[in-house]
């Protein structure tokens, strides 16, 4: 994908702005690359994006985030990172400098203010009390009930983007797959594609199957993870055991196949690293049988348990305007009305050529969010079916030399979570100049905020888990 | 779900066997188990896992110990809310220098006699990151470390090795 890049004026800035207010668009990236500012748009009727470019002046550009709140967190990381400052931002607080880069002291968080009587404040984290990624959350709550939660995020921040400046294209890719471990194959897909892109070169047919075959590996093993986590959150430790079971056999499939149980840097830019093992097919059709035999019951056992339904329902609304307004991605938005999915619009190697539906609701509660994924996963093995019957044969690799001239390109995949965007600059030896990666839950972390309003406090763990937004992916 | 009950008495168990405890881990533990420590745990170890700025891949294969197929509190090992019931601490990725108090203060909530686990080739050196202005390095750089399992992510078998090595030395 290579949409043109438009360098606009403080009127074409200020157009576009309204236009993500107005509704036409969605914001689709913001990101710094100094001394300009990039914004990228979707429109989601066409599925066309857009890239703007704003050149500041004296580092300073109009705020998007004074108009359009989606922008807001963005522009305070491209502060931290770029020293760009968003003219008219309501919102100048550091968001992911937490004032120790360069050895001083942690500087105070001023969190928003909330009045009224009998409020008080939980503060949770960073640390946290199960085996998840690190990040602060601050509940004002009356009694049981949830009045106003603030995140704050950044903790696992490590500089990804900064490292990838000068590395070669290998060492990116590599840096990719380390964005977000649970997304790694989508990571690597979505930067192969900004590379191809960049360099005017598609990958074989074969390595594009072998990539939408680990994609959707990938999401079956996360789907069952989280399903099962989810009931573990409402203390029903069946589903978890089970759907456990199932997601230990999918990634031993995976390393089978692919010698990786997550398939860490199996994708490449030009191609894929290696090709499926011999083995590798029969073994992964005798997996999709077992799944088709026992994963019906465990659907079952879902919707049939009173208890278990009794704390998904109703829980964790996300209103769909809020979904829109946000373009949040993946179960989240599908199961709030938002019929997005990148596989499909845009589209990209191979989806084009395959059979899958998008599963939408509009209930937008942990249930919808629950159901999202278990429609995915019929999506997905019906996918995996298809691609095991059509691989085609031929090279996993193309051999291309950089074409010794700076370039730009475009990447984007769907993860199990949302739409993965990647934007990246190389020069004219192949080295990375400017590389971008913005992860679905930029535009979802915010989202939970409004979602758990209402909600008791006991309930947080699940509706956070039904979201399962990425922290490391988000930092970066 | 009845249905489902039933079936898992007539089953045989989907747990394997455990590895062999990691000889590397072995030897590495040889100085920071002492008698004393033996005595007063037993063989039963709470563990806490830290989050110290990994990408997450790492948590992944620390979860699946607890699935059916590792099963790791048959040998005494689980998993704990609170620093401050902890024996261990599990800790990953490169220490950001966003997590390095939050480690340190972690760390010092946990009772005395305890073991640090760097889990994953992040928190050995940094890793891929250990060259940005974010990072302090590997987990040695800011709390002393009794066992290192190395991999990216170490798979649960390497994971049950290393704790088994731990277990042995301390029990």
């Amino acid at each position: 994908m290579n949409p043109t890049r438009t360098v606009v004026n403080e009127q074409g800035w200020g157009e576009a702005i309204d236009r993500l207010v107005g509704g036409s668009a969605a914001l689709f990236g913001l990101w710094g690359d100094a001394p300009n500012v990039h914004m990228a748009l979707l429109d989601e009727s066409t599925g066309n994006i857009a890239v703007l470019t704003y050149a500041c002046t004296d580092g300073k550009y109009p705020s998007v985030g004074a108009k359009h709140a989606p922008a807001l967190r963005l522009e305070r990381a491209i502060r931290d990172l770029f020293k760009l400052d968003a003219v008219g931002s309501p919102d100048t607080r550091p968001w992911l400098d937490h004032g120790v880069w360069d050895g001083g002291q942690r500087a105070p968080y001023i969190f928003l203010p909330t009045e009224g009587e009998g409020l008080h404040q939980i503060p949770v984290g960073p640390v946290h009390a199960g085996i998840i990624e690190p990040g602060h959350f601050r509940f004002t709550a009356n009694g049981e009930h949830v009045v106003r939660l603030e995140q704050r995020l950044g903790y696992v921040h490590k500089g990804i983007e900064s490292l990838m400046t000068d590395a070669t294209l290998d060492n990116a890719a590599k840096l990719a797959a380390r964005t977000s471990g649970d997304s790694t194959v989508a990571y690597s897909f979505a930067f192969a594609q900004a590379a191809e892109a960049a360099l005017q070169l598609t990958a074989p047919p074969r390595a594009a199957y072998l990539r939408a075959l680990m994609a959707e590996i990938e999401r079956l093993a996360n789907h069952f993870g989280d399903i099962g986590a989810i009931c573990n959150d409402a203390s029903f430790a069946m589903m978890h055991a089970q759907c456990g079971i199932l997601r230990e056999r999918i990634l031993r499939a995976a390393e089978a196949c692919f010698g990786h149980r997550l398939m860490m840097d199996a994708i490449v830019p030009r191609g894929v690293a290696r090709d499926i093992a011999a083995e590798g097919i029969a073994q992964m059709q005798a997996l999709l049988t077992e799944i088709r035999r026992g994963f019906p019951r465990l659907i079952e056992l879902y919707d049939n348990t009173a208890s278990l339904q009794d704390r998904t329902v109703g829980t964790g609304v996300l209103r769909p305007a809020y979904a829109r307004q946000f373009g949040a991605g993946g179960y989240i938005g599908r199961a709030s009305g938002r019929d997005f999915d990148a596989r499909r619009t845009p589209g990209y190697a191979p989806y084009h050529d395959l059979a899958f539906e998008v599963p939408v609701l509009s209930a937008g509660d942990v249930n919808a969010r629950v159901w999202i994924r278990i429609h995915e996963i019929e999506q997905s093995l019906a996918l995996i079916d298809q691609i095991l019957n059509r691989l085609p044969a031929g090279t996993i690799r193309t051999d291309v030399e950089p074409k010794g001239e700076v370039c730009e390109g475009l990447g984007l995949a769907e993860a199990f979570r949302g739409d993965v965007l990647v934007w990246l600059r190389l020069d004219g030896k192949g080295r990375v100049e400017r590389c971008h990666l913005r992860d679905a839950s930029w535009f979802q972390w915010p989202l939970l905020e409004t979602a758990i309003e209402g909600n008791i406090v006991a309930d947080f763990p699940i509706c956070n888990k039904s979201f399962n937004c990425t922290y490391s992916g988000h930092d970066l | 779900m009845r249905r489902a009950l039933f079936e898992s008495f007539t089953q045989r168990p989907l747990t394997e066997p455990p590895p062999k405890p990691d000889a590397a881990g072995l030897a590495e533990l040889a100085q920071s188990v002492n008698r004393a420590a033996r005595a007063r745990l037993g063989r039963s170890l709470s563990i806490r896992q830290v989050d110290a700025g990994s990408c997450n891949g790492c948590e992944l294969e620390i979860h699946a110990l607890n699935n059916a197929f590792y099963d790791l509190e048959r040998f005494g090992f689980h998993f704990v809310a609170s620093p401050r019931h902890a024996d261990v601490l599990m800790v990953t990725g490169p220490v950001t220098k966003n997590m390095r108090e939050a480690l340190l203060r972690t760390y010092n909530a946990t009772p005395d006699p305890k073991w640090v686990i760097a889990v994953g080739g992040c928190a050995a050196d940094g890793g891929l990151f250990a060259a940005s202005y974010a990072v302090i390095g590997g987990v040695k750089d800011v709390v002393p470390v009794d066992l290192t399992i190395p991999g990216c992510p170490p798979s649960p078998k390497a994971l049950l090795a290393g704790l088994l090595a731990l277990l042995q030395k301390a029990a």
